[in-house]
């Protein structure tokens, strides 16, 4: 089985994050960036995958020069290698525009399945695996929070708010994971070191022939106009008791609309 | 109040390092913080570590042998052994020593001194923690002078019969095989002695008031019967387990640095929320003199250890340059524990801060591996040509 694993390098969502005052983008030159840590459940998973099912297990990300840090993490864990699509063209490029891209790079791979995180911690859309599949024509299968393979043939138990619902499909498809699915593993010694051996193909816009006008700022469906901080916390309610503290409690919980 | 700087962090040593030294050390960290931090107190309390659980967990990770190469091992560099010793020895000294005995003492003996047979017997499993090894050279009367060992290995037939005695060896009372030396009438030999042949016990010593968290034996050879393959061909004289004893020697180098890091990162945060006459004990200038003089010692053994890393790597590592290693960051590390300890004050001798474990744990690490005043030995007898043992 082949399997393409989507790993997108992301601001640590541990950290203080910014949006840039020029362009309204994430600010990623003065964050520490980290792979995005859905996409190491995705990693997990198509790793024991292939060590089911055999196979190969290549990691595409697009993004710029230091996203090479993650990928060499990535492939620590144990992937055989790797497709970096860098271009000076993508800075800007929005959610269309990079399944534009990413469709061109897994169709260059022709995989059996394409897994990746459910969101990424930066933008948290949860829709690049839905316009994947369309572009691709494969099944989504979204949400998963666990994946069995029996041939060809895909059993997701997807993950909603009040339970899971059992979805099939035939390969190919595009699985987006949950970080219910599975624990990740830590990258051994011997993955670490034999990451930097390991082949990562760097591709340009021209080599999957996706043309720069389809992306970047201006090949963009979408414009993000403005942004403001996120108002400084307030202070909460105090709420004396004196025998009506519960009725007290349940109002403002109701006019919050937690209950 | 500027922004606070930890104490590793003030010279920006971690630029010496490559981006595969900090991945492992990363790795290494975060094993420690999942497996043994949230217990090793307990541990340390109740006498008792899972040295089994642990050594399936650290060799799951590549840990046990690392710097070695082939049978499962990982063939890291000198410098990342050095990181991993530190970073599970911020956790606790016990732990430590598992991982050095392990890898540095029963693993590099067989390893280095070892038949193919023995190493295709022996070296995969131990590397992935299923068999667990020990290293006995030390006797109850023989500690800094081992050449006087009472232990004997004599031929019978083609076999070989041992009797004798070995103290304070650790991981025997769990181990699977122990790498035993013993004087034959042609000079010291060592033999890999599995742990279930006939005459072999291992009684684990209680009551020790220091590497709490780690299993120390007392080893009794009474006529244990081994054929000759189970000597190591390439071990002939003393030099060999005192190759082995430099190897380990060489993780402590780095590893108390990780005891003294984890002592002083205590007492820098104790300080800073303690009170004390109406202001933080971290704003008296005492506890700040404390606190730089005893992140420069801190900073000094680092790079020391990381100068004799990068000797190692280079096939450059001289075994006195090991002394130098031990002898001083050893030393400085328990300077350390017991300082930070004392801006801790009373709560310093709670199990509830890790300090006077560590510290406790560091007067073992003292005179195990050759003790400071052997070391001091080594290095008079570079410094003026005389040998000053005996």
């Amino acid at each position: 089985m082949k399997i393409v694993v989507l790993v997108k390098q992301v601001p640590d969502s541990g950290a203080e994050r910014n949006l840039r005052a020029d362009d309204n983008s994430v600010d990623r030159a003065s964050a520490n960036n980290v792979i995005n840590e859905m996409d190491e459940y995705a990693i997990e998973e198509a790793l024991r995958l292939q060590e089911a099912h055999g196979g190969e297990v290549t990691v595409l990300t697009m993004g710029p020069d230091r996203a090479t840090e993650s990928i060499r993490k990535a492939l620590s864990m144990g992937p055989d290698g790797a497709v970096h699509v860098l271009d000076d063209a993508l800075p800007g490029t929005d959610y269309l525009g990079t399944s534009r891209v990413l469709a061109a790079a897994i169709g260059t791979l022709s995989p059996d399945l394409v897994i990746c995180g459910a969101e990424a911690t930066d933008a948290r859309g949860q829709v690049m695996a839905h316009m994947l599949a369309e572009r691709l024509g494969f099944a989504a299968l979204t949400g998963a929070r666990k994946l069995t393979v029996e041939g060809a043939q895909l059993t997701v138990e997807r993950q909603t708010e009040e339970g899971y619902e059992v979805v099939t499909a035939a390969t190919p498809a595009v699985v987006s994971v949950w970080d219910t699915i599975n624990e990740p593993r830590y990258p051994s010694f011997k993955g670490i070191m034999a990451a930097k051996k390991k082949p990562v193909d760097t591709k340009s816009l021209a080599d999957l022939g996706v043309s720069a006008d389809q992306v970047g700022w201006g090949g963009s469906a979408t414009t993000v106009l403005s942004h403001s901080k996120r108002p400084a916390r307030s202070a909460g309610v105090k709420v004396t008791d004196s025998g009506e503290g519960g009725v007290a409690l349940v109002d403002y919980l109701s006019s919050e609309k937690f209950v | 109040m500027t922004t606070a700087v930890l104490p590793l962090d003030l010279l920006d040593l971690d630029a010496l390092l490559t981006d595969e030294e900090r991945e492992i050390r990363a790795v290494v960290r975060r094993l420690v913080d999942d497996k043994v931090r949230p217990h090793v107190a307990g541990w340390y309390e109740h006498g008792h570590a899972p040295v089994r659980e642990l050594a399936r967990d650290f060799g799951a990770q590549g840990l046990l042998g690392m710097h070695l190469t082939g049978y499962g091992c990982a063939g890291t560099s000198a410098v990342a052994y050095g990181l991993a010793c530190l970073e599970l020895e911020a956790a606790d000294s016990g732990v430590r020593s598992l991982v050095s005995v392990q890898g540095s003492l029963a693993m590099f003996a067989i390893w280095r001194y070892g038949s193919e047979e023995q190493k295709q017997r022996w070296l995969p499993g131990m590397a992935k923690g299923e068999l667990i090894g020990c290293f006995g050279l030390t006797e109850p009367d023989h500690g800094s002078d081992p050449a006087g060992m009472a232990t004997r290995a004599r031929r019978d037939g083609s076999d070989w019969v041992l009797d004798g005695g070995k103290m304070w060896i650790t991981n025997a009372p769990v181990a699977d095989v122990a790498v035993i030396w013993a004087r034959t009438d042609d000079g010291v030999r060592g033999f890999a002695v599995p742990t279930d042949t006939p005459g072999f016990t291992a009684r684990e010593i209680t009551g020790k008031l220091s590497l709490r968290a780690s299993a120390t034996g007392e080893i009794v050879l009474d006529g244990v019967r081994l054929p000759d393959e189970a000597r190591l061909p390439g071990a002939e004289g003393l030099r060999a387990p005192l190759s082995c004893l430099t190897e380990a020697r060489y993780g402590i180098v780095w590893g108390a640095l990780g005891a003294a890091r984890d002592c002083l990162h205590t007492a820098l945060d104790y300080a800073v929320h303690r009170t004390q006459f109406g202001k933080p004990i971290a704003a008296f200038q005492l506890t700040q003199a404390k606190l730089a003089d005893m992140a420069l010692e801190l900073q000094k053994g680092w790079l020391l250890a990381l100068h004799l890393g990068r000797t190692a790597d280079r096939g450059a590592l001289r075994p006195e340059m090991v002394s130098a290693g031990k002898l001083n960051n050893v030393r400085e590390a328990i300077a350390i524990a017991r300082q930070c300890r004392t801006i801790l004050g009373a709560n310093g001798v709670s199990g509830e801060y890790p300090v006077l474990r560590h510290a406790n744990n560091l007067e073992s690490v003292l005179t195990y591996e050759g003790t400071s005043e052997i070391h001091q030995l080594v290095l008079g007898q570079r410094l003026t040509g005389i040998a000053a043992f005996g």
